[in-house]
């Protein structure tokens, strides 16, 4: 426990020291790349806890992640119009009312699916959540009032009190602390009286119904909490590009996610950070050797599932012991 | 005459043309345990899933304290304090013994819904716990996940979760399966003493488990109850000496 109380820390400084340093060389790419990692780290840490913890295998959380980002996409274009959402309210631009809609919005429409979807298991699983989420997706594209197939920009960041957004490191700062939020929580969650509930339902589901807790209901509980720290992610990510596209609902996003939680190891406190760290690193590099960059991802991934079952955090840190 | 705890009335269950459970009706009274044998492929284990809730009855009806199980699920019977153990152990790999049975302390606490507090910090949770193996003699493999624990102390660890439901009746499948001869031995003495606590239906193929602890007998062949009676009403029925016991015993 002890070498991955060490590695979590040296992950955690190592992505707050590289923007900070490059903020200083006047390198603001760097700390563009830094915020998409921090970003799509906290995406899968949000998938962590349903794959990680509950052993629910979505291939469907691009559905969340593309709501958040809509949620911010939409309420910055309002507020941008200056039209009112509805019923008259006016729209708003601050970052922490739109967290607080897309988590809302993310958390009330995983209830269903998570309903609907939990009465199956394994494969069906897999393709059940893939469908809602390709059903959102093109529900997205054929809707041309925010922008269809060409998505939406976000024209300016939207605003947080008392930090300018527009700057790359104050807005990797905010991106920086909600990870850290969102790694306390799945923390806090692993440790809790509804974690080994929800850790029982995946390692024996018959010895939990025995008990008397019946693991639908804890199942449900942690998909929806799973789909809202995505879809925070989801609106941190369309601030960051400026942009909504349904891209960022499609079948390759929710395996995108499911890739950075297996590369990074499920079930980790710190293997979202990792599989994140490796994958953006790779996209960039390779990226800029070869288009093909994915068939070196493919082969790194067939590694991992092959070799190292715990994923990154199981090669740095060692297998994961239970208390 | 007392109330009895677990009533299984007119009992059925067919699968196909097979009738795995054909009108079985049972008593479970207050301080007995009642040994329910018979031959393999009696339905000893269909007649256990459907009294636990994982098997849906095609007819009759099991009440338990008086209250008409039919609609609840298995967690919910737990709930109401039917504690069943597994033929084969069914625990959390991953988990330790001691979270085994913190997990068992948890659900009769109530709510899992808490999201925040660390289990291993709440003394709630890990006193009883402890009490529990302590009795049946696992305080010692506390920490050990349960995958690395050897078969008897498997056995140990579903009879712990078993306690720490405290329960108001025990469902033992087969407790004693796979279990050497001092571990029998130790367990029966365990077993005769708990039904002070709560009455046990134990499923079990030891005979001399059986007959050492049992109160009443009831005896399964082809989906029927043959006989019920005291141990040595059974043991000299002829009926059940035919079919099940062979002649010599």
């Amino acid at each position: 426990m002890k070498r991955e109380a060490i590695a979590n820390a040296g992950l955690a400084l190592l992505l707050l020291a590289v923007p900070l340093a490059a903020s200083t060389m006047g390198e603001p790419f760097y700390i563009t790349l830094a915020t998409r990692i921090a970003v799509l780290a906290l995406a899968a840490v949000g998938l962590n806890i349903a794959l990680g913890l509950g052993g629910l295998v979505s291939f469907g959380h691009a559905a969340f992640f593309g709501l958040g980002g809509y949620a911010a996409g939409i309420l910055a274009t309002h507020a941008f119009n200056a039209e009112p959402l509805f019923f008259g309210i006016p729209s708003t631009t601050s970052m922490p009312v739109i967290w607080l809609v897309a988590m809302l919005v993310c958390g009330l429409i995983a209830l269903p699916i998570g309903a609907i979807s939990l009465r199956t298991s394994g494969v069906y699983f897999i393709m059940i959540t893939l469908a809602f989420a390709q059903m959102i997706y093109y529900f997205a594209i054929s809707w041309p009032a925010y922008g269809g197939e060409d998505g939406l920009s976000i024209y300016v960041r939207n605003s947080f009190p008392g930090i300018n957004t527009a700057r790359p490191l104050p807005f990797f700062l905010v991106c920086y602390g909600l990870l850290a939020l969102g790694l306390m929580l799945f923390w806090a969650l692993r440790g809790s009286r509804f974690g080994a509930a929800l850790q029982a339902a995946r390692q024996n589901a018959t010895r939990l119904a025995a008990v008397g807790i019946p693991p639908f209901r804890i199942r449900l509980t942690a998909f929806a909490i799973s789909a809202m720290v995505t879809g925070l992610a989801g609106a941190l990510f369309a601030d960051l590009n400026r942009f909504t596209s349904p891209s960022m609902l499609s079948w390759h996003m929710s395996g995108e996610l499911l890739v950075l939680v297996i590369l990074g190891g499920k079930g980790r406190l710190f293997g979202p950070v990792a599989g994140a760290m490796l994958y953006v690193l790779l996209e960039y590099w390779l990226g800029g050797i070869t288009e093909r960059w994915q068939f070196f991802l493919g082969l790194i991934l067939l590694g991992v599932v092959l070799f190292a079952r715990g994923g990154l955090m199981g090669l740095i840190a060692g297998k994961e012991r239970h208390g | 005459m007392v109330d009895p705890v677990l009533e299984i009335r007119d009992l059925r269950k067919n699968f196909g043309a097979l009738k795995a459970t054909d009108g079985v009706s049972l008593d479970l009274l207050p301080g007995e345990i009642h040994a329910l044998i018979g031959p393999n492929g009696a339905g000893k284990s269909t007649l256990i899933h459907q009294i636990s809730g994982s098997l849906k009855p095609d007819g009759g009806t099991i009440r338990f304290l008086g209250q008409d199980m039919s609609g609840l699920d298995m967690a919910a019977r737990a709930r109401l304090g039917l504690a069943r153990s597994f033929q084969t152990s069914s625990v959390a790999q991953e988990f330790s013994a001691l979270r085994n049975v913190m997990l068992a302390v948890q659900a009769r606490q109530g709510s899992s819904l808490r999201f925040l507090r660390p289990v291993m910090r709440d003394r709630s949770l890990v006193e009883p716990a402890m009490a529990k193996l302590e009795r049946v003699g696992l305080a010692d493999r506390a920490h050990v996940p349960a995958a690395e624990l050897s078969h008897g102390e498997r056995r140990q660890l579903e009879i712990a979760i078993a306690l720490a439901l405290d329960p108001k009746a025990f469902l033992l499948d087969e407790p004693m399966a796979g279990m050497g001869p001092e571990g029998s031995k130790r367990l029966t003495e365990f077993l005769g003493n708990l039904r002070r606590e709560a009455p046990i239906l134990l499923v079990e193929h030891d005979m001399d488990a059986v007959f050492a602890l049992a109160d009443r007998i009831s005896v399964l062949v082809y989906g029927r109850i043959i006989a019920t009676g005291k141990v040595s009403d059974i043991r000299n029925d002829p009926e059940v000496r035919r079919a099940y016991l062979g002649d010599a015993a």
